[in-house]
């Protein structure tokens, strides 16, 4: 396993698009702190980075790197090795891959500007809210033997959970505003990956706005480390579920 | 006939005698009655459980390896009704407490130039209590509570119709208000700390002409209270981590012609709520992390809020209702994005703090949740590039480029 980790990852760093994310996110992270002086509205672009920008990129490029591998992996399955072995080596090479583009190209420079509890959030999130959506890419990627097809999916899940789903969750908030909703629109949040990740950002961000909501829902789930245990937790099963799924059409499929 | 009051002021001075007292029953009760005016009594450590002590005539009241004064959950300890009398370096504990008689460790029934100093409280009802009193000075207690509710505990220092008091370098901490003024006028309140009370650190009502400076008040249920007052003047305080689906760094109710200058607002779920409120000029303060720095309703007329410093807020300023008399000028908005072309430190577009979505969620409060998001972010562009909804008479029309340093 460990090999072929070893072999994507050389792969993949090879193609130098990653490289070419890496340099991306240092730019733009180390232009938001220059040009900025203050370190606190640098991290509200910064967010916006990371709930579209991220995602998008992961997701696109695990689904066309699973494509593109799909040769390599066939000689694999030749060997005496698992078919299990051979998909979670290359998760977790394109995940490593990202992750690393990730923590060089904004974790450095983050960290140097910025070393508060909502930038190591920020951080965080930016690693949950990759292997998430690389997740989401192999379930695209295995669910269609069409290379067109599965980035079509991909692509229009990201459109999904980046932009529709909260665009929903907007235009249920306007409509049934006078009905107590709040449960309910909480727990939709949940549903969605990126309003989980943003989640994490605004209980570090925005409690004092939080603990000043009336009702207790918020105040009991969100304004304490629960919520963003809870929050934490979520978007691990978020990570496991499209992984374990895409495992198993994976297993069962006549490559 | 002139010249009496003069050698009887002599006299007395030569013969004031000091009172020493040791632990042994009733030994305060005894010294005060013994006691002429003017005389001073020093009592020696140890526990002393005498019931309520009744102070009438002048003393000087010194505690020495601070003597600790037991109410045992029963009664009033020291009820002074004597003008110049000095409390000093003694240790309340275990008051009596009641509702209907408002027990408090020393309470001053209409006396002037009462000094209460140095003096500890431990788990009191009321603590200090002054009744209709002029010139009293409250200085170096601490005081500790441990209340549960607003219905069961009392305040740390409560002051009803008093003038000219000062409060100054107290602590208190774990009581329902932890300073209370009532009906008191031209006090003054300085460098006191009050923090964890179960509703306010500080509560005015009906209290004129005050001040209040370089106080720190935080962790209190719901912050700070100045209602229903007139000149009031509240300069280098520090309002902090009031947090709560009510707490407010700062709450004027129906407060006119008063000033708020050079304050710290940090980490609050509101930095300042303005209700029926005028003529207030607000500046030279720093809004730091709170939640929402200023709400300012409707029915505010005429407030100045200038020069200063809002930073890392999740909301400038929100309100709840379109029109607006107030002015907002030459402050430093972390948020805003325009340009200053002719470089004189003020930006050359106006700055709008009241954002669309804090508008949203003056109605739909639980619109929190789905702050910071991408499609939220987009209609805020929107609304700043084209103002269709927020209100249109309330921005800064000089924001400043730089933070003030304050």
């Amino acid at each position: 396993m460990l090999k072929i980790i070893k072999y994507v990852l050389l792969d993949i760093v090879r193609s130098r698009t990653i490289i070419g994310y890496t340099v991306f996110l240092m730019l733009a992270t180390w232009g938001m702190f220059m040009l900025e002086s203050n370190p606190s509205k640098s991290m509200l672009s910064l967010i916006n980075i990371l709930l579209i920008v991220i995602p998008l990129v992961s997701i696109i490029f695990s689904t066309i790197h699973f494509y593109n591998s799909y040769e390599f992996m066939e000689l694999m399955l030749a060997q005496p090795v698992k078919r299990s072995t051979v998909f979670a080596g290359s998760y977790a090479g394109a995940a490593l891959a990202l992750c690393m583009a990730f923590i060089i190209g904004t974790g450095i420079p983050l960290v140097t500007f910025d070393s508060s509890g909502a930038a190591i959030a920020l951080l965080i999130s930016g690693i949950l809210i990759t292997l998430i959506f690389v997740s989401i890419a192999y379930l695209c990627a295995a669910l269609s033997r069409d290379k067109a097809k599965g980035t079509g999916i991909a692509i229009l899940s990201w459109f999904f959970f980046a932009i529709i789903y909260d665009s929903l969750l907007l235009f249920i908030l306007f409509l049934f505003a006078d009905y107590p909703i709040e449960k309910f629109l909480l727990a939709l949040t949940f549903f969605n990956p990126v309003d989980l990740v943003r989640l994490i950002l605004l209980l570090k961000m925005d409690v004092a706005a939080l603990m000043g909501m009336t009702g207790a829902v918020y105040s009991q789930l969100l304004g304490s480390v629960n919520g963003m245990l809870i929050a934490g937790l979520v978007s691990i099963i978020w990570i496991l579920w499209p992984f374990a799924l895409a495992m198993r059409i994976f297993k069962r499929k006549d490559i | 006939m002139f010249f009496i009051p003069f050698w009887l002021l002599h006299f007395s001075s030569v013969t004031a005698n000091v009172i020493t007292v040791l632990p042994s029953p009733n030994a305060i009760a005894k010294a005060i009655a013994e006691s002429s005016p003017g005389d001073t009594i020093i009592i020696h450590s140890g526990t002393y459980r005498e019931g309520n002590l009744k102070i009438n005539h002048s003393l000087t009241i010194l505690g020495k390896g601070l003597p600790v004064i037991d109410g045992q959950h029963k009664v009033e300890m020291l009820s002074i009704s004597a003008h110049h009398t000095t409390i000093k370096g003694l240790r309340f504990i275990n008051s009596g407490k009641s509702n209907s008689d408002d027990l408090a460790a020393i309470k001053l029934y209409s006396t002037k130039h009462v000094t209460i100093q140095d003096n500890e409280f431990d788990n009191n009802f009321f603590c200090i209590y002054l009744l209709n009193s002029d010139s009293c000075t409250i200085t170096g207690n601490d005081i500790k509570g441990y209340a549960v509710n607003e219905q069961s505990s009392g305040n740390g220092i409560h002051l009803w119709k008093c003038q000219h008091a000062v409060i100054k370098d107290n602590t208190v901490s774990g009581h329902r208000d932890g300073i209370y003024f009532e009906f008191v006028t031209d006090s003054r309140i300085e460098k006191n700390k009050s923090f964890s009370n179960i509703r306010y650190g500080l509560h005015f009502m009906f209290s004129d002409r005050n001040a209040y400076s370089n106080n720190r008040f935080y962790h209190n249920g719901a912050g700070v209270a100045v209602m229903y007052s007139k000149n009031i003047h509240m300069t280098g305080n520090t309002f902090d981590l009031n947090r709560g689906s009510a707490a407010y760094g700062l709450l004027l109710k129906d407060i006119t012609d008063s000033r708020i200058i050079s304050n710290r607002f940090e980490y609050n779920s509101i930095g300042i709520y303005m209700e029926g409120s005028n003529r207030i000029i607000v500046s030279g303060n720093n809004f730091h992390n709170n939640g929402w720095a200023v709400r300012i309703l409707s029915n505010c007329e005429s407030n100045e809020i200038v020069r200063n410093n809002f930073t890392a807020n999740s909301f400038d300023v929100s309100t709840n209702g379109p029109a607006s008399s107030n002015t907002f000028h030459n402050n430093y908005w972390d948020k805003y994005e325009g340009y200053d072309l002719n470089r004189d430190l003020a930006g050359d577009i106006p700055y709008r703090p009241v954002s669309l979505y804090a508008l949203l969620m003056e109605r739909i409060p639980f619109a929190l949740i789905l702050y910071r998001s991408f499609v939220v972010t987009i209609f805020e562009r929107m609304e700043k590039i084209a103002p269709a909804i927020t209100p249109v008479d309330l921005f800064d029309n000089q924001p400043r480029m730089k933070p003030w340093k304050l």
